[in-house]
């Protein structure tokens, strides 16, 4: 008599809960999905990853142009060049914003997958933020050297304690928005169109190209804290900035804003995802 | 023991949305507030489905289009809940419910074999341990570092069922996938089905074909419009299935699919399959009496009746068209008795009946899928090995063979 095996039930209920044993236990999947998506983002560029910092390079130098004297960042931040400026906010966006674009299609460009085997579905949005996440490495080292190149100076004791919040931020709201759109993506597809057009909006209500001091008023600045990414950028600066001191409603509305929107996109998605095999 | 599969009254209920698709817009979820929800019809795929899987058992599953096996099969493998009713494994299930899930076109044979057998479940180090059996048994070697796009469909194919030929889960779910690639291809995966399943692993397996199920699994569930009909012996469970099949020799076509123009002139009634021995059962090489009736309504220039047998994979095989005999037939008003004698010479397995008709400029009628009709291997007292040929025609060859 061999011994038995553990007893797994397939049934109708389903928990709303993360099962992190089961993800752990498909670990490579993560991998093998992300390093897919990334091989085949680059096949057959001639440049290849240099895209990856091309794209925001270009982006800064067009905005410097267009925004930099006008929007004169010099006068609340003393030596702070507008290129890196805008880098820094561009630096987080474009992880927040090629994250969300491609987690919201997600279900839909994996649907054949999803019809014909299963794992832990909250893999597919996940992969979705390793893959920007990549893209964010390799930007982020052309940030390095556009700050050595500009010779900013960088409070480093700020720099440990706001670059770690911010970054933890940026995941829990990107992850939390991206695993919601991709859920309601499969069951709604006007989210097709909804997306990049949300995303175009969020650009000019987060402080990437603009600082947020610039909007006088509390209150507004109160409910832009709404948007994870703003709490995101305006952490990221602040090692540069210099700013001594941080509005701590600001900070609370943020942490609770992140959080609920990582909660409620992971409820969202574990409720629906059960049903997107007969509906994607 | 304690089984290691128990399916425990298994319900599974689809909302069939009558206008559009199935998934919603905000619009219709707005405009759905106000209307009557008369809109949405319940349909049970499975109801109530209950058995048990012993360890080491392989299982067929059989049954007509429609009749819940594919859902039933999606269930076992978690894509997708049962409404209501419950489950109990005690092993690691691996479905294959499609080959090369998750292929990807752009990256190399080499990658999709990675990427492949970890959506299939396996583990980096099991593949890497596996990766030149893998290659070896697909036949690819030399084409392992080129995108997949560049290989043909053939070989594409057979990669990935290399891939899946090489998962050693405790439970094997399989949906008709045994189907791929060329003939001698099909052989060498169906004698790796047959290792893992005398290897003492469990195999669930859907199929069409009933000479392949009856090869591999000893016990069959037949399923009929979502209902269990029957659970044990696989030779009763198939004889059930042709069964309920046709009921008798007369085929009532009248409720079938049909495709072509519609026209309202003609329309074929009945259909009989006159000599078959039990069900729709004919043996290699015998031949196949077929009755087609229909009636003309308005009269029709140079018509055409005919049949045609479609194998498994949707291959036309045969086809017999009544101007073998009448260059030219004028279809005048009336009602027709047509009847065909035909030596089809295929090999043993199970084919699709199809009628239509056509006139000098429209093909009026085609009815797909009128009936399955089983070919029976020819020589039973063989071993069960020797049975099947390999062909797709079944040929009269004679032998003499002396020592020299």
């Amino acid at each position: 008599m061999q011994a038995q095996q553990k007893e797994n039930i397939i049934s109708s209920d389903r928990s709303v809960i993360l099962n992190l044993s089961e993800l752990w236990s498909y670990r490579e999947l993560f991998y093998f999905f992300t390093w897919r998506d990334v091989k085949v983002k680059y096949k057959q560029t001639t440049l290849g990853v240099i895209w990856v910092v091309l794209q925001p390079i270009l982006t800064v130098i067009i905005f410097s142009f267009f925004f930099g004297r006008a929007l004169n960042v010099e006068k609340t931040s003393p030596g702070l060049p507008y290129p890196v400026f805008v880098f820094s906010g561009l630096l987080l966006w474009n992880f927040f914003s090629s994250s969300v674009n491609s987690a919201g299609n997600s279900m839909l460009t994996n649907a054949p997958i999803i019809k014909k085997i299963y794992f832990p579905r909250i893999i597919i949005p996940v992969t979705a933020l390793l893959v920007s996440g990549v893209d964010f490495i390799v930007a982020f080292v052309a940030y390095v050297g556009v700050l050595i190149y500009y010779n900013v100076h960088i409070d480093f004791m700020a720099l440990l304690i706001f670059w770690p919040i911010s970054i933890m931020f940026l995941l829990l709201g990107t992850l939390g928005i991206s695993c919601w759109l991709a859920a309601l993506n499969v069951k709604y597809r006007d989210f097709r169109y909804v997306i990049p057009f949300g995303l175009q909006i969020a650009l000019f209500v987060s402080p990437v190209i603009y600082p947020a001091s610039i909007i006088s008023e509390r209150w507004v600045n109160y409910v832009l804290a709404l948007n994870p990414m703003y709490a995101a950028i305006n952490f990221f600066r602040v090692p540069l900035t210099g700013a001594n001191s941080i509005d701590i409603v600001l900070m609370l509305i943020s942490s609770v804003s992140s959080t609920l929107f990582v909660l409620l996109g992971i409820y969202y998605f574990k409720r629906t995802e059960a049903f997107f095999a007969d509906i994607a | 023991m304690k089984p290691i599969l128990d399916i425990q009254q298994v319900s599974k209920l689809f909302q069939l949305y009558h206008k559009g698709l199935p998934y919603l817009s905000f619009r219709d979820r707005i405009t759905g507030m106000f209307k009557k929800r008369d809109e949405v019809e319940e349909f049970w795929a499975l109801k109530d489905i209950s058995f048990t899987v012993e360890p080491g058992e392989s299982i067929g599953i059989i049954g007509r289009n429609g009749a819940g096996k594919s859902t039933l099969l999606k269930i076992l493998s978690k894509i997708t809940p049962p409404t209501t009713g419950r489950i109990v494994s005690r092993g690691r299930i691996a479905s294959l419910l499609e080959v090369g899930t998750g292929f990807h076109q752009e990256l190399t044979g080499r990658e999709n074999i990675y990427m492949n057998g970890s959506i299939l479940g396996m583990r980096k180090w099991e593949i890497d341990k596996k990766f030149d059996e893998i290659v070896d048994f697909s036949g690819t070697d030399k084409f392992l570092d080129m995108a997949l796009k560049h290989y043909s469909s053939g070989m594409q194919l057979r990669l990935a069922f290399a891939v899946a030929a090489h998962l050693e889960p405790e439970i094997l779910v399989l949906d008709e996938v045994l189907a791929v690639g060329d003939v001698a291809f099909q052989r060498k995966c169906f004698q790796k089905m047959e290792d893992i399943s005398s290897g003492g692993r469990t195999i669930i397996l859907v199929s069409h074909n009933m000479t392949q199920v009856k090869q591999l699994c000893k016990k069959g569930v037949l399923l009929d419009q979502g209902k269990l009909q029957f659970v044990g012996n696989m030779h009763d469970a198939i004889s059930g299935y042709l069964n309920n099949s046709v009921r008798n020799n007369n085929i009532d076509v009248s409720s079938l699919g049909r495709m072509g123009t519609k026209s309202p002139d003609f329309t074929i009634q009945t259909m009989r399959v006159l000599n078959v021995k039990e069900d729709l059962q004919v043996l290699e090489g015998d031949k196949l009496s077929l009755e087609i009736e229909y009636e003309v309504f308005a009269p029709i220039n140079e018509l055409v009746v005919g049949f045609s047998l479609t194998d498994f994979y949707g291959n036309n095989v045969v086809e017999c068209r009544s101007t073998a005999s009448y260059k030219k037939f004028e279809g005048a008003v009336g009602r027709y008795r047509a009847r065909v004698d035909v030596f089809p010479g295929v090999s043993s397995g199970t084919y699709n009946l199809n009628v239509g008709a056509r006139s000098d400029v429209s093909h009026l009628e085609f009815i797909p899928s009128v009936a399955s009709l089983d070919i029976l291997p020819a020589v039973s007292e063989l071993e069960e090995w020797n049975k099947s040929s390999a062909g797709i025609l079944s040929v009269k060859s004679d032998w003499d063979i002396k020592k020299i």
